[in-house]
């Protein structure tokens, strides 16, 4: 079994095109595990990481070139913490979107086909926080799990 | 991103031979899907064994799948493995389309 240090940080940077998120996405999520990530935690941290690094590409480069996504995982024993940043358009009026998805309680081509991101994330995280500064989106995303024995 | 289809009496299977359905190929999913399912039948089952993962993106993109076949087509999914039933369970999609563990259940349920 791999000893869990302490503390373990992971870092990647990649263009924000769909493409690149996408092995972006795996690759993190592979590092993760690997650095001693409990596999009960793998899949919320992965949905959740995929969807706010998909936000990125989609909303904070809409209409513009866009440039890199950064990203650095802190891994703790019982926490993990996410840093999402990019030089992309702010969050509209500065503040994270409330995430109230569309209702699917609805007739087959009223279905909502989007706007799950924000719900999945906040479903999934311990907490958010959104901050602008310097020209930069940062978006933080803490998980507090409890290690299995 | 790669589909392949048998069709089993009024049965389409459509089995998803890609190890995700993300943001990057949900749109080059839905045009394989819209072709894949242009013969009429009575019901489609997407067979998502392969599916290692699925974000909202793709999760749209099965749901849009689902209206471009109408109401007289269902669509039912099978395989789901557990990150991707998870995020069908969190949206309510769940609750939307069913859900059969494997492909054999999916077709035991045609023979009712």
């Amino acid at each position: 079994m791999t000893p869990i240090r302490n503390e373990t940080c992971l870092e990647l940077s990649f263009p924000a095109t769909e493409l690149e998120a996408s092995a972006g996405i795996a690759q993190l999520s592979a590092g993760l595990s690997q650095q001693g990530l409990p596999d009960h935690m793998a899949d919320d941290v992965k949905i959740a990481l995929a969807e706010a690094i998909n936000n990125v590409v989609e909303h904070a480069y809409e209409g513009i070139a866009p440039a890199k996504v950064q990203v650095t995982c802190r891994l703790e024993r019982d926490r993990l913490d996410i840093l999402i940043s990019d030089t992309g358009n702010p969050m509209p009026g500065y503040q994270l979107p409330d995430g109230t998805p569309a209702s699917v309680e609805t007739d087959l081509q009223d279905l909502p086909e989007g706007g799950f991101g924000w719900f999945l994330i906040n479903q999934l995280t311990s907490d958010i926080c959104y901050e602008r500064h310097q020209g930069c989106n940062r978006l933080s995303l803490r998980f507090d799990f409890e290690r299995q024995p | 991103m790669g589909l392949t289809s048998k069709t089993i009496g009024a049965t389409q299977v459509i089995t998803v031979e890609s190890d995700r359905i993300d943001a990057a190929m949900a749109i080059q999913f839905k045009e394989d899907m819209r072709r894949e399912t242009e013969t009429e039948c009575d019901r489609v089952i997407l067979d998502l064994a392969g599916v290692e993962f699925i974000d909202s993106s793709g999760l749209g993109a099965i749901v849009a799948s689902m209206k471009q076949l109408g109401d007289g087509c269902r669509l039912d999914l099978s395989g789901l493995q557990p990150v991707v039933e998870k995020v069908f369970r969190l949206t309510r999609m769940d609750t939307v389309f069913k859900l059969f563990t494997t492909l054999d259940d999916a077709l035991a349920e045609t023979l009712d």
